[in-house]
């Protein structure tokens, strides 16, 4: 029984080089370097290292963009992915990330048979971390996000996760088919290999369009059937500097900071 | 005429910039200071396939071309020349002679291991009295029935300490002068073969440059590489294509110097402004970048050349007369941009100025790369 395993992953502008269209307040694209987003580098890799403990496992790379998304399926394939799939349509542009799910739940339904749906946790364009769970709930797949460490059992159904929290980890079983949000600190990605190169320039990538997906361009994928929009972008003021309270005991301290929170009427 | 690379090449020059930012950059400094071979980085590159770029997938290698090879020679000496002149010395003048001129038996004998980086190759042709002039071997190949009998010393040879596949000249029939040199595949661990002196260098510290001792070396009948008598041939053309790897490296290393020489413009400041606001020293950037785009044209040309299977025996040598000649002109000027710091080893120029010098000498010096110019121009 051989895994199938689809990542889902999103070309980015390298963040070293963003600026903000001041109009729009959305990212200017152009003439900006693309890159694989990195948490999905993460996922593709987890992907990969299960191809490497089962070499006839099947991994499909799945991304919306614009054609030249391409060049980073092309990179994932030269990483070790078998195939790849690009949703690119004039009609899915301006998507937010409720249409953007619809369009990849779409498009993971359309390739089919499915074992386990990797993505990376957010991309850093958006920041967002919404378009993997989402996948996730209109897929009706069990989720776990934030995994920082992944182990499957030798059935290849269950999957132990440790997934992260700010102040702690969950270790989670679950059992496949599901969809997993992967962290930087889940593995190292490899590189493309030179070989892997020359193999990838050569397969065929299909570019599924909103027909091809079968969505609605009025009312599931696009700018208009995105429910949300950017209403203003800014950069935050920085924060003034905290006020340090000392004193001789625990017990001055805390005095010291209750009249100062009884004096600003916060308590 | 189309100079744009092949999405191919593009990444190609992606992964391996990637890979020298990450893991060869990092221990360039250390390497040439503790004179230490980079073995983890090779068993790394061996894995990512940059040890059999140019060669078919039926006999393990990545299926690419020359030019993404170079390429890679290019990126890798950009941030360690030591690197670079691993692949190339392996590539182009051990794994090529082998993949040009062995039989399919040789072919599937020794490519896969070398194509993989399982093993790692050199080449043996200079000896002490046969540099420039290596048609005077004076190691001597007799024919004992059912094996070759290899007697004396090849010197400067790179990759020497850690290879274990070596193509080695040697004079079958002395008589014959260049006509009775022939070539040999030699492994590591053949009965009376060792390793000599290690260099102690001037530059690319890191790599291993040994002299080769052949005492009563028995070479198997079937390790002729080539016909009986035409060593000299696969020599030459051995280096014709090793030349471009040097011309590689070369490229590498003075693109490397300017690329830190422009950060290091853009923050030094004398006189109230950066270096990179002084117009002197802005047309000596313009004047280097200039050059090494010039030679970069030239090294593509000739790996282009070799991909299409014409005679480029002359282009290879033209790229790297000029390009070995702009490392060590583009490497000396960064040294001066970077002026006091540039002398010490707390910058990187000082190590690739080092490093160029070598360029103009091995695979054939600047002057014999004249010769062979100018025989294509007057004929031989």
């Amino acid at each position: 029984m051989a895994l199938k395993i689809i990542v889902c992953a999103k070309q980015v502008p390298d963040t070293n080089e963003i600026k903000i269209d001041p109009v729009t307040k959305t990212l200017v694209r152009e003439g900006v370097p693309s890159i694989l987003n990195h948490d999905d580098a993460n996922a593709l890799e987890e992907a990969l290292k299960i191809k490497d403990q089962y070499p006839d496992t099947h991994i499909t790379i799945v991304t919306m963009g614009p054609p030249q998304a391409k060049d980073m399926l092309i990179e994932c394939l030269a990483m070790g992915a078998d195939a790849g799939v690009l949703a690119s349509d004039r009609a899915l542009g301006g998507s937010d990330t409720w249409a953007t799910s619809n369009a990849l739940a779409a498009a993971i339904e359309k390739i089919g048979e499915y074992d386990i749906i990797f993505a990376g946790r957010q991309a850093i364009d958006g920041d967002t971390a919404q378009v993997g769970p989402q996948i996730a709930e209109k897929l009706d797949l069990p989720q776990v996000t934030y995994v920082e460490e992944f182990k499957l059992a030798d059935d290849q159904k269950t999957i132990t996760v440790k997934r992260q929290l700010e102040d702690g980890y969950e270790l989670i079983e679950l059992q496949t088919p599901c969809m997993l949000t992967a962290i930087k600190e889940l593995n190292t990605p490899r590189y493309m290999s030179v070989g892997g190169i020359f193999d990838a320039v050569k397969v065929e990538i299909p570019t599924w369009g909103a027909a091809d997906l079968g969505v609605d361009t009025d009312k599931e994928v696009g700018l208009e059937a995105s429910p949300t929009n950017v209403y203003r972008s800014f950069t935050p003021a920085p924060k003034g500097k905290g006020e340090m309270l000392s004193g001789d005991s625990e017990k001055e301290v805390v005095d010291k900071l209750l009249v100062g929170l009884k004096s600003k009427h916060v308590i | 005429m189309d100079f744009r690379l092949t999405k191919e090449q593009e990444f190609v020059r992606k992964m391996v910039r990637e890979f020298a930012t990450a893991e060869v950059e990092p221990i360039a400094a250390d390497v040439d200071a503790e004179h230490r071979f980079p073995e983890e980085n090779v068993e790394k590159m061996a894995k990512l396939g940059m040890l059999g770029i140019p060669f078919p997938k039926e006999y393990g290698g990545a299926g690419g071309d020359n030019l993404s090879y170079a390429i890679t020679v290019e990126e890798l000496s950009r941030v360690c020349a030591t690197t670079g002149v691993i692949v190339s010395a392996h590539t182009s003048l051990c794994a090529w002679p082998i993949f040009n001129f062995g039989t399919e038996e040789q072919k599937q004998k020794y490519l896969p291991d070398l194509t993989s980086g399982r093993k790692l190759g050199a080449f043996g042709l200079t000896e002490p009295a046969a540099g420039t002039d290596a048609a005077g071997q004076q190691t001597k190949a007799e024919d004992k029935g059912d094996h070759w009998l290899l007697n004396g010393s090849k010197v400067f040879i790179t990759n020497g300490g850690y290879a274990d596949t070596f193509v080695v000249m040697a004079m079958t029939d002395k008589s014959k002068g260049t006509r009775g040199i022939s070539a040999f595949i030699v492994e590591k661990g053949f009965e009376g073969f060792s390793i000599g002196k290690t260099e102690d260098k001037m530059g690319i510290c890191g790599s291993s440059t040994t002299e080769l001792i052949f005492v009563n070396c028995k070479v198997p009948k079937e390790n002729l590489l080539g016909d009986l008598g035409k060593g000299f041939k696969v020599a030459l053309s051995t280096l014709d294509g090793g030349r471009i790897g040097i011309a590689s490296q070369a490229l590498g290393i003075a693109q490397g110097a300017l690329d830190v020489t422009v950060d290091y413009m853009k923050a030094r400041k004398q006189f109230k402004k950066r270096l990179a606001d002084m117009e002197a020293l802005r047309f000596d950037v313009a004047d280097l970048k200039a050059r090494i785009d010039a030679a970069r044209l030239l090294v593509y040309r000739a790996a282009e050349m070799k991909d299409r299977h014409v005679p480029y025996s002359a282009e290879s040598a033209m790229a790297k007369l000029f390009a070995a000649e702009t490392a060590m002109y583009v490497t000396t000027k960064c040294v001066q941009l970077h002026g006091g710091y540039g002398y010490t080893k707390d910058y990187p120029v000082e190590r690739m100025m080092r490093d160029a010098k070598i360029t103009e000498i091995y695979e054939g010096t600047s002057e014999a790369q004249k010769l062979v110019i100018a025989a294509s121009v007057f004929g031989k």
